[in-house]
């Protein structure tokens, strides 16, 4: 059994279904990639797991999600707190949701370290210098007593990075935690989360619109679009052989080493919202291999037997396994 | 000058551009160089594209352009003429050869407008009268140039989605017939499959109506497969010029940037090269190279003497020692 398991899980806030039947597992030692455009649903998914639908409205419709031994549809708040930090740990793309701009850095990192793991102050205060050094913060003394506003970006990232690690997560949810960073810290910070996820075996469910972050990161990928799943599988077989026309068609969306001029166009129309969902398969207006069937019918997902990984597509008219 | 490029549209020479800040209310009063001291011709016909990171002085590079600011030392000249120089009469007239599109469209058109008023709206800042037939004849036609139903005209903003406000903003920006249009980051809040849509229609008007673009992005992928040549910007200075997207790279910056950007490609993942330092600080400019401090080839050399771009070279790196 996987350490988080997500199957046909729909939200809904107030009337509005926002997730349809998303489903997909994540184990230790493993990065998720849950990838899609705006809308698709992907922040909604880290905002599910982590129990704060209540605070926007929402709720669990209907399907399942289980973290460990606790199944996250029915779990009281009071016991939610518990995993909250301690097991589950959140990473959002603006660090300045995670840091309070009047308390040093080093004193949120130790408070983190003290509500998580029990520890004296002077522990705390250790335990954030070694964090901060395990993420290659330097002069990790002097910046544990600056405020956030006296730091860069990226180095606010790591902060919240050592403040998830604080608790020993087995699970980190990073949601967009490079969006907002230029490329050069980037990089760093998407190694920084690759290697905890090597050297602790952390699970690691990162949440991106980036196909490139996609590809350097992730051993799976789960693909979005409009609050349903288009297409799971390795990182690999995603790239190399996407199987549902939206993979294929938003992989060919990015610009590639020597793209010749004018061979790079999108994928027509816009991504639908919540009050304009199309009938049947959610892309199929876009889509062009959709048939008669795409405009009615939602397509089931069906098992790929693929070399090395497995997958489901959801598609009345997958593309051919061939090529590749 | 024997160095200049024959047929070229804008020169930026020598230009430089001051911002000062207070610390606090008491506080000493501190200039920050933005942009400093770009020399630089902007060929005919051509997309040059300029790529940096946050802070490099690209955004305020297209503002300089446009005589939208002022700049501190140099000067601007567009078809020879020096901007500064200009009464605003004067300056007017140039403004309509010259114009400009910005990252954020929901920012940058009224809400209060319909699509046709914004559409029109650079008419009336110049004088231009039309018949209400002819307004709406000629909004008509620039939305569809921009790849929009001409139907969305008595819409409003907000009914739009972000690729269709986008288009509106490139509709505005062809309306006086510019030959120079200045693309500040016109994808960056937008998806991957708008964004190549958006790209797409870019070409497609440039070949049409013989534009000229500068392309400002911190997304190299996308310059390198959009633009004929490429400005590398750091700490307000080009520190390289890129005669076309294939041309080896010779600054360590350059390399490290594409180095840092992830390929869609999970068979070419990057070693991330453990970047030591983050970008200085506009206040506090670094006596020697800006870049010295986290380029791997540094040489004491660098610390002290500022690398400046070569005037007459082909291929201009300001680098003590540049990469063969």
């Amino acid at each position: 059994m996987s350490l988080l398991a997500v199957t046909d899980l729909s939200v809904a806030i107030g009337m509005v279904p926002l997730l349809d039947r998303i489903s997909f597992s994540l184990d230790r030692g493993e990065v998720l990639g849950l990838v899609g455009e705006s809308g698709s649903g992907k922040s909604l998914t880290a905002m599910t797991l982590m129990g704060l639908l209540p605070l926007i409205g929402g709720r669990i419709t209907a399907g399942r999600a289980s973290f460990d031994d606790f199944d996250l549809t029915i779990l009281p708040e009071a016991r939610y707190r518990a995993l909250r930090g301690r097991r589950i740990a959140l990473i959002s793309q603006n660090p300045m949701t995670s840091l309070d701009p009047i308390l040093t850095v080093g004193a949120q990192i130790d408070q983190a370290s003290r509500l998580h793991a029990g520890l004296s102050a002077a522990a705390a205060r250790a335990r954030s210098l070694d964090l901060m050094h395990q993420l290659r913060i330097p002069e990790a003394a002097a910046i544990h007593g600056q405020y956030p506003h006296q730091l860069s970006g990226g180095m606010k990232q790591r902060i919240v990075i050592a403040m998830a690690l604080a608790g020993d997560p087995d699970l980190i949810i990073a949601d967009e935690p490079t969006t907002a960073l230029d490329v050069t810290i980037q990089a760093q910070i998407i190694q920084i989360l690759s290697d905890l996820v090597a050297e602790r075996g952390v699970a690691l469910l990162l949440i991106t619109h980036d196909m490139g972050v996609v590809a350097q990161a992730c051993h799976r990928v789960s693909v979005l679009y409009a609050g349903r799943c288009a297409e799971t599988g390795t990182v690999h077989d995603i790239f190399a052989r996407p199987r549902h026309p939206y993979t294929k068609a938003l992989i060919g969306c990015i610009p590639r080493e020597g793209q010749a001029p004018g061979t790079l166009v999108g994928i027509p129309g816009m991504v639908p919202t919540a009050f304009t969902y199309p009938k049947g398969c959610r892309y199929h207006p876009r889509c062009t291999v959709a048939a008669a069937e795409c405009r009615t019918e939602v397509p089931a997902g069906s098992i790929l037997d693929r070399s090395g990984g497995g997958g489901i597509v959801f598609c009345h008219h997958p593309l051919e396994a061939a090529h590749g | 000058m024997a160095d200049r490029i024959p047929d070229s549209i804008l020169r930026f020479d020598g230009v430089s551009r001051d911002f000062s800040a207070q610390a606090g209310l008491f506080g000493r009063k501190r200039t920050m160089r933005a942009v400093d001291g770009v020399t630089l011709d902007i060929p005919r016909g051509k997309v040059t594209g300029v790529v940096g990171e946050s802070g490099c002085g690209k955004s305020t590079l297209a503002r300089l352009a446009l005589h939208l600011l002022k700049p501190s030392a140099g000067h601007v000249y567009f078809e020879g003429h020096d901007l500064a120089g200009l009464k605003p009469a004067a300056l007017r007239r140039q403004r309509r050869h010259m114009q400009m599109v910005f990252q954020d469209p929901y920012s940058s058109i009224d809400p209060r407008f319909t699509i046709r008023d914004a559409v029109m709206e650079p008419f009336q800042v110049h004088g231009i009268r039309h018949t209400p037939a002819e307004g709406r004849e000629k909004a008509a036609r620039l939305l569809e140039m921009a790849g929009l139903d001409p139907q969305l005209a008595e819409r409003h903003p907000h009914q739009l989605s972000g690729g269709q406000k986008q288009r509106v903003g490139i509709a505005r920006a062809l309306a006086l017939e510019p030959d120079l249009i200045v693309l500040d980051e016109p994808t960056a809040s937008l998806d991957v499959s708008i964004q190549a849509q958006i790209v797409a229609l870019l070409a497609d008007l440039r070949s049409r109506l013989g534009l000229t673009y500068l392309f400002i992005s911190h997304d190299l992928g996308l310059v390198r497969y959009f633009c004929d040549r490429i400005v590398v910007m750091y700490l307000g200075a080009a520190v390289e010029i890129l005669p076309s997207t294939d041309a080896p790279h010779r600054h360590p910056y350059t390399r490290t940037l594409m180095e840092s950007a992830f390929l869609p490609d999970p068979e070419r993942r990057r070693t991330v090269t453990r970047l030591s330092g983050e970008i200085p600080s506009a206040f506090e400019r670094p006596p020697g190279c800006a870049f010295a401090a986290r380029c791997p080839v540094a040489s004491g050399r660098c610390y002290a003497e500022k690398p400046v771009l070569p005037a007459t070279d082909p291929h201009p790196v300001a680098c003590h020692h540049p990469l063969d």
